[in-house]
């Protein structure tokens, strides 16, 4: 696939390693001669990995531009005091001595079969209509959004974009902050495009080398890239952490070539990314309805007094506690989605009372994924989470519930992510969602309104079945 | 740098679990039920039983369980370099430090190629920050020079210490710090070093255990 050229006076081996890189010497699996050869040809470039303009540090790999965040020490590497970035160590410390190197030979020239891509499902209308949109942003070098509701069916939109970019000899990087949706994706690109290689990269994962046409990352292994994409898609774009940190956007900014389109998905956009977009200056296309043509369950508030002192006396307000028995008794999977894990591990005792086999989940919770499993299996009846859960996973007939839902960790698009698990199959496309408050919130009322305004666009366009 | 206050959180804090209670008068290992405080742990009675190393560490103070949160800062200090974690130890190594007598500190050795790869040493880098005026006393010896000891003396724990300042050693009570006390292997072998080199006592100070 990859066409080497015969006599280069570069090593094929270290250009595809590098082409697009960013990279310490540890991540460099050549001799040190051979690097020092192709520095001083030109082919390769380094530069110092902290940097200083005016007694002010920044990391030119992860952009940290925040003082407090880098450290000085006697570097025996050096043997000078030396300034480090704390922000990005975890892969590996990047210093005033490290360099960081990155290929500036010529670029690797690559062919793609005519018949890329082996996907041949079929696209709902709305579907249709943004992917044709998407085939056409790729082709320039603007932003784009998305703005699917949950359960529209994103990732297929996305496939007809790819192959026309990759027909088109293009790089391109489909890049999420979750781990969790690298590998949920990751695998239906392997099998969409079977012809070419896919690199799928995140922390911790094996494969850390070479070039290839297609990458599925998260947003925070892109700190090893440099002007390496033509194409970069970010998907669930205002999902933590990518939403609070500034260092991710450098990521993706530092990661694609001047001439790079950039297609954001995600189903909450921003009040920034709609501002942009009803100012006119982000260009995105909607779709309002889900892939089964159902609209989307709108969820009820529901009043439950007092819940934080409730469950700090060991109760749980009435009105929760008829709800998940409801639920029991029916047999029906639901989630219980808490504001932060003190409150939930408060309650965890208390809601086992109704059902032993209740369990909780939250980020540091190393059986978070066994328990999501369980509950698809129906092993376990339902589960105690934090926002976790709020995005990226389907559960037939689930139905969920929000403990606090005036909390300000539930903005607008944590309540319609998590409004948005339910009701997602052909067979069960309806479902309850209900948010326990102790006095309604901004966002509360907005996540309604704004899930209530799409069912309407959905219906206007013609996207619903009556 | 206010080296009293301690700089993590209260949370962070007491997810560090302190040796408390009864312990190892020789290692500070906690010991459960059936020994009791000032008595040795099975290992050290086992260390102290062999004629080849008895009596050599006297003994060793660490300040904390090497429990999974312990680890995880560790690794991010030790192996990924974050030089500025060494800070966090410092009050607690302070109090410590306040209740040990010796003649001269020294730290447990990188060999070369170890500290030409990290940047720094992580025993050193607690006694810099702590103040401690250190003294290199101790060297590793490299492998070359070890794989031309005897085959008798590479299985039977190789020595990997070798002593450069022998002169600064007689009749001193050297404290020797390190990070983590795992087998004791590594201390004991300094110790030895040490005292055939002709120090009067050696005891150690780590991190953890």
């Amino acid at each position: 696939m990859k066409k080497k050229s015969i006599s280069a006076p570069y090593s094929p081996e270290l250009q595809n390693h590098l082409t697009g890189k960013h990279l310490l010497a540890f991540e460099i699996p050549f001799s040190k001669e051979l690097l020092a050869e192709h520095l001083s040809n030109g082919y390769v470039s380094e530069a110092c990995g902290v940097q200083s303009t005016n007694g002010s540090y920044h990391c030119v790999r992860c952009g940290n531009k925040e003082q407090t965040m880098f450290y000085t020490f006697p570097c025996k590497i050096c043997d000078r005091d030396c300034t480090y970035c704390r922000s990005c160590i975890m892969m590996g410390r990047v210093s005033e001595c490290a360099k960081l190197y990155r290929w500036t030979g010529p670029g690797i020239q690559f062919t793609i079969p005519d018949s890329v891509m082996s996907w041949s499902g079929t696209l709902s209308a709305g579907q249709q209509k943004a992917s044709d949109r998407v085939v056409e942003a790729v082709k320039g070098k603007d932003e784009f959004l998305v703005w699917a509701v949950c359960g529209a069916g994103k990732t297929e939109i996305l496939f007809p974009a790819i192959e026309a970019a990759l027909l088109d000899g293009k790089r391109i990087c489909l890049a999420t902050p979750r781990t969790d949706v690298v590998l949920e994706l990751s695998p239906r690109l392997k099998e969409a495009f079977p012809a070419i290689e896919v690199t799928t990269l995140y922390g911790g994962s094996a494969e850390r080398h070479g070039f290839s046409p297609l990458t599925v990352s998260t947003t925070h292994q892109l700190f090893r890239f440099i002007e390496a994409f033509d194409v970069i898609i970010v998907d669930e774009v205002d999902a933590f952490p990518y939403s609070i940190d500034d260092s991710l956007h450098y990521a993706v900014d530092k990661s694609k070539k001047a001439s790079a389109s950039t297609i954001y998905l995600t189903a909450t956009p921003s009040k920034r990314m709609q501002r942009l977009y009803r100012s006119g200056k982000l260009k995105a296309a909607i779709i309002p309805a889900r892939y089964h043509r159902q609209p989307i369950p709108i969820p009820e508030m529901k009043w439950c007094g007092n819940w934080k002192k409730k469950l700090l006396q060991k109760k749980i307000p009435p009105a929760i506690s008829r709800w998940v028995s409801e639920r029991l008794e029916q047999k029906i999977p639901f989630l219980l989605f808490f504001p932060s894990i003190e409150v939930m591990e408060q309650g965890i005792p208390l809601f086992q009372m109704l059902s032993p086999n209740l369990k909780i989940v939250h980020s540091q919770h190393p059986e978070r994924k066994e328990r999501v499993m369980a509950i698809r299996n129906g092993d376990v009846p339902g589960l105690l989470t934090t926002t976790i859960l709020e995005r990226g996973i389907t559960i037939e007939r689930l139905e969920v519930a929000v403990i606090g839902a005036e909390h300000e960790v539930f903005s607008e698009s944590a309540l319609v992510q998590i409004s948005g698990r339910v009701g997602r199959s052909f067979v069960h496309p309806l479902g309850t969602i209900t948010f326990f408050h102790y006095g309604k919130s901004k966002a509360m009322i907005e996540a309604i309104d704004h899930i209530q305004r799409m069912n309407r666009a959905a219906w206007e366009r013609g996207l619903l079945d009556a | 740098m206010r080296v009293d206050a301690k700089l993590i959180c209260k949370s962070c804090d007491e997810k560090l679990e302190r040796i408390t209670g009864d312990r190892c008068s020789m290692c500070s290992r906690g010991l459960a039920g059936n020994s009791s405080s000032g008595e040795l742990c099975f290992d050290c009675l086992r260390w102290e039983g062999n004629g080849e190393w008895s009596g050599y560490l006297s003994n060793n103070i660490s300040l904390f369980h090497y429990n999974e949160y312990l680890k995880e800062i560790i690794a991010k200090y030790k192996y990924r370099g974050d030089y500025a974690l060494a800070s966090i130890f410092i009050p607690y190594l302070k109090e410590m430090l306040r209740d040990i007598e010796y003649d001269l500190v020294t730290c447990i050795p990188l060999s070369v190629e170890r500290l030409k790869e990290r940047g720094f040493n992580q025993a050193q880098a607690l006694a810099d920050l702590l103040g401690l005026r250190t003294i290199e006393v101790l060297t590793r010896i490299d492998t070359e020079k070890q794989s031309k000891k005897s085959r008798h003396e590479r299985i039977a724990l190789p020595q990997v210490f070798h002593v450069t300042k022998n002169d600064l050693l007689p009749n001193q009570s050297i404290l020797v710090i390190d990070d983590i006390y795992t087998t004791g292997t590594t201390l004991r072998q300094a110790a030895k070093a040490l005292k055939k080199a002709g120090a009067k006592e050696v005891s150690s100070i780590t991190l953890c255990r």
